[in-house]
């Protein structure tokens, strides 16, 4: 059976790696190369690396980054940020991109969804929708202009689906780095509006968000920025308790699977009797 | 454990040669080249055909480079391994039904065609699925957990002696197929991690 995909989402911004709220403000984390290496080796199932900066500065895609980023990343990932041509996926695709995600283009040049699916094939293409809720609509919006479109998100998914978009990509503007789980309106009307994959994003605070948007979603796989930078082995502890109700991947050797967890789905100290039984074992490195 | 092997990743293009590129490098191999010079490719051990990209568009390509003749006799007259992947797979077909019906290179007779799962199951296909192994192939001789990351639309149909694994979506999808020293996998091993790293690593200790 296909499994639900556990995906980090990294924001580029002056070439580092930031945390975003609200689409707002951004604090600095650190290089990308290594928050790729780390979530690599921790099982991440995807990674989306969204460069904020480059649709803002009209420049080009990093590409040098980009190179140098998947250097170490036996995972799938999608590049987004400023693609506005065939010839820039082009040379994303050569430089160590698996998709590429479109955003701003989809809303305002809905030519190259088309000639990108039909060139690169529609897996290739992913549409990413930020939306925002006002009232009690939701609408997209425009991180370019800060304003919202009077356009409802399914609407845009629905439409950039028959245009050959393989995977959408739903962030929610209000939930973003704000650690308040996702917004399940919002992802089951995108969810309901097509039959391609749905990721989601924007929200995730720990194991049960990603729990409770599976069970109650469609989505194919769920996307966490911040929760999973700012704590050793982030991605092997969440994916463990996700893993007791939800058919994931498990493949690292770290997979805490004696481990318990707090109410936070924080780790705790194993008792002091289970500890004294312990003996050492050796793992022997895994060949490959 | 031999890494010398001259490996040449077919460039036609398209697809994410630069993703086999690392994850080729990463197990040590020194020989390894990304290129359409058909000289380079005469003198090449083994073959990978990369996918990412529709159908047309890479048959398209592989003739416009003079690509497919050279396969023709390095694969089929001169019998050297070749790998395809994804797309890379499917173009071993007969045809393809994706934008409009399209020859293939016409290695594995079958027929390359949309996903049509029952209702709840979206397409593409995309994420980690479990395959099952229902022939014997070098490809998996060392793994030891079955999934893989799969991202198609389309899926090789074939006479079941071709196909050496398979998943379940709703349907029966081909995951791997071999013919020979031909052979071809639906999902990414560049991007299955571990998992993916150790088919690579059985496909070449298999080419003598």
């Amino acid at each position: 059976m296909l499994k639900k995909r556990v995906i980090a989402t990294i924001i580029i911004k002056n070439k580092i790696v930031v945390q975003s709220i609200n689409f707002d403000k951004y604090l600095p984390i650190g290089s990308p190369i290594v928050a790729i290496e780390f979530l690599n080796n921790w099982g991440i199932d995807e990674i989306i690396l969204l460069d904020i900066d480059t649709t803002k500065n009209k420049c080009e895609p990093n590409y040098e980054l980009v190179q140098l980023a998947t250097q170490k990343c036996f995972v799938p990932i999608t590049i987004g940020g400023g693609i506005n041509c065939i010839d820039q996926i082009s040379k994303l695709m050569h430089s160590g991109a698996d998709k590429i995600s479109l955003n701003y283009s989809a809303l305002h040049n809905e030519k190259l969804v088309t000639n990108a699916a039909k060139i690169f094939g529609n897996q290739c293409i992913v549409v990413s929708i930020d939306a925002i809720k006002i009232g009690n609509k939701y609408l997209v919006y425009d991180y370019i202009n800060k304003s919202a479109i009077n356009l409802e998100p399914s609407k845009l998914a629905f439409k950039v689906a028959n245009l050959g978009a393989g995977e959408i990509l739903i962030n929610s503007v209000d939930r973003d780095g704000c650690y308040i789980g996702y917004d399940l309106d919002l992802i089951n009307s995108v969810c309901n509006a097509v039959n391609i994959p749905v990721i989601c994003s924007g929200g995730a605070k720990n194991a049960n968000d990603f729990i409770e948007v599976f069970q109650m979603s469609n989505v194919s796989g769920a996307s966490a920025a911040n929760l999973f930078h700012f704590n050793e082995h982030s991605v092997n502890i969440t994916k463990k308790s996700i893993s007791d109700k939800i058919n994931i991947r498990i493949e690292t050797q770290a997979n805490y699977l004696n481990s318990t967890f707090d109410d936070m789905f924080r780790l705790q100290k194993k008792q002091d009797e289970v500890l004294e039984k312990l003996l050492f074992t050796k793992i022997d490195k895994e060949i490959i | 454990m031999k890494t010398s092997q001259r490996i040449v990743i077919i460039d036609y293009g398209i697809g994410n040669v630069h993703s086999i590129f690392n994850a080729i490098s990463h197990l040590g191999y020194k020989n390894v080249l990304i290129t359409s010079d058909l000289k380079l490719i005469s003198k090449a051990d083994v073959f990978i055909l990369p996918g990412v990209g529709a159908f047309d568009e890479a048959m398209k390509n592989l003739k416009s480079r003079n690509l497919q003749e050279i396969l023709n006799e390095q694969v089929i007259g001169l019998k050297k391994p070749i790998l395809g992947i994804c797309l890379g797979m499917q173009l071993f077909a007969s045809f393809s039904d994706e934008n409009g019906k399209h020859e293939g290179l016409n290695w594995i007779k079958g027929n390359v065609i949309k996903i049509e799962p029952s209702l709840n199951f979206s397409v593409p296909h995309v994420g980690w699925n479990n395959i099952f192994i229902n022939q014997e192939t070098p490809l998996f001789n060392n793994i030891n957990l079955t999934h893989f990351y799969f991202d198609h639309s389309f899926h090789f149909s074939c006479d079941k002696t071709f196909i050496s694994a398979y998943c379940e979506y709703g349907v029966k999808l081909t995951a791997s197929i071999q013919y020979n020293n031909i052979f071809g996998v639906q999902f990414h091993p560049e991007k299955s991690q571990n998992n993916g790293l150790k088919l690579f690593r059985s496909f070449f200790n298999s080419v003598k």
